[in-house]
């Protein structure tokens, strides 16, 4: 087993990039990501870690390199945050359809404008089409566990899709926490080299993207769809393998004291550990309150989420991104969505938290909570409601 | 169209659409584009190729046993530029029948 050691995150992150031994890096710095692609280029030119680093004038490029490198066999990582995946977005696109199994960290940051470097969930919430496997951690060892299991699931000939592992920038990437790092050989053997069927070698040529005319574009998306939707089974199996090698679960959805909860807090990233403070001191007051969130949001787990809020009252979807002008926050859209058709649904009411890197306090997450209790006999009148922001 | 021409169901599209035999293009059929055919007539042609020569898709690549260039209708678009450019007024563009 491995040691458990003080790491700053993104440091964790790097060295467990550097233990699923990757290739290929191609990355362009921006904060608050900066400090896992800086380390990474440090193990690179200090010869520790043996992979091509390439510099890159754009996160447009960085994806665009990091495409390329994964079509000719390469394991390839890039890691970017908020203007950065945005720049990304068009070829965030292709890397899906052409089954370009690239992993990527977000360390999550608030959108311009205003212009923010602080932490939101806009950057990622923006991007919730574009086909790729989207998994989040809230804390160092969960990160460095999901970045070497990403490569796993991502390059499955099953699976050949590119994975996302969100990071809340700063209140995660920038916090030194005690993280279990596996050894070299236990990650060797968990994760076996990047084998594609089909790569881009001059040997054996093949066209990867061609023109999708109208009589083929539409059954090739069709295709994409189902394949992405297979994911899944694979995803469960190698959970199931992390948790038999190294004593750590993952699953789609995840919960804490939801057994007799009248009101479940739903909130992804780094501040459900908060909302966990938060829960374990209502519960010692005698309110019935817990937790759900979602360890990956594509593929959404629809079935796996309806039973595990099936017999709950009221569920309180947080959103720490903006809809505007939509009928809820991003997530609580999905939710809503997923539970219309279920035939046991809670309550579902939304608030938007947490913009721009304002904290989510303890304070904030029992008002929620309270809130959620008090629509469990009266319906909101509104489809969502802000919590911490100042009114006078 | 059926299945020999791409027109495929879902379930039997390639893995991400790749294409995995090389130069096939010349199996892609540009032909039913086409709503003008360019039309010769030997009385006026000479024979000279500008046709061959100007045609951007080299759709005059063949020439019968009397030396008249041939035009490969499975790639002609019916752009019309061979009709425009024949020093002889030999090609003329008639409306491809439905």
């Amino acid at each position: 087993m491995g040691k458990r050691v003080a790491k700053e995150v993104s440091i964790a992150i790097a060295d467990a990039v550097k233990l699923a031994r990757a290739e290929v890096i191609a990355a362009y710095p921006i904060t608050p990501q900066t400090h896992i692609v800086e380390h990474l280029s440090e193990l690179v030119a200090n010869g520790e870690l043996d992979a091509e680093y390439i510099t890159v004038e754009s996160e447009h490029s960085a994806i665009s390199a990091a495409l390329g490198a994964v079509a000719t066999g390469a394991r390839t990582f890039t890691s970017t945050s908020a203007q950065g995946l945005a720049l990304m977005h068009e070829i965030l696109f292709i890397a899906p359809a052409l089954r370009l199994p690239v992993v990527m960290v977000v360390a999550n940051r608030a959108l311009s404008a205003p212009i923010s470097i602080w932490n939101d969930h806009s950057d990622i919430m923006a991007e919730r089409d574009i086909g790729w496997i989207q998994m989040w951690a809230e804390n160092g060892q969960e990160a460095v566990d999901l970045v070497i299991q990403a490569f796993r699931i991502a390059e499955d000939r099953n699976v050949m899709f590119p994975t996302i592992v969100n990071i809340d920038g700063f209140t995660l990437s920038h916090v030194i926490e005690p993280i279990e790092m596996p050894d070299q050989e236990e990650v060797d053997d968990f994760l076996p080299p990047f084998r594609p069927k089909y790569k881009l070698d001059p040997r054996k040529p093949l066209t990867m993207g061609p023109v999708g005319v109208p009589e083929i574009y539409f059954e090739a998306k069709r295709a994409q769809d189902e394949a992405f939707r297979n994911s899944r089974r694979v995803i469960n199996r190698v959970w199931k393998d992390w948790a038999n090698r190294f004593g750590r679960e993952y699953h789609p959805v995840e919960t804490y004291r939801t057994e007799d909860a009248e009101v479940v807090l739903m909130i992804q990233g780094s501040m459900a550990e908060t909302a966990m403070t938060a829960i374990d001191k209502m519960r010692e007051a005698g309110k019935k309150v817990g937790l759900v969130r979602l360890r990956v949001t594509r593929p959404f787990p629809v079935q796996e989420f309806r039973k595990a809020v099936a017999g709950i009252p009221v569920l309180a979807v947080i959103d720490r991104a903006l809809t505007i002008g939509g009928v809820g926050g991003p997530l609580g859209t999905e939710v809503r969505g997923a539970l219309y058709a279920a035939a046991r649904r809670p309550r579902v009411v939304n608030f938007i938290a947490g913009l721009g890197g304002r904290d989510i306090t303890v304070e904030d997450f029992e008002e929620m909570a309270d809130r959620a209790a008090f629509y469990r006999k009266k319906r909101p009148k509104e489809a969502y409601e802000y919590i911490g922001v100042r009114e006078v | 169209m059926g299945k020999d021409q791409g027109m495929l169901p879902w379930k039997e599209v390639p893995f991400g659409l790749y294409i995995l035999e090389p130069g096939n293009s010349a199996q892609f059929k540009t032909g039913n584009w086409r709503s003008m055919r360019p039309e010769l007539d030997k009385e006026k042609c000479v024979k000279c190729g500008t046709c061959y020569i100007m045609c951007p898709d080299m759709c005059y690549d063949q020439q019968d046993e009397e030396g008249y260039y041939l035009v490969n209708l499975f790639y002609c678009k019916g752009c019309g530029i061979c009709a425009a450019v024949c020093p002889k007024g030999a090609i003329t563009m008639v409306v491809e029948e439905v």
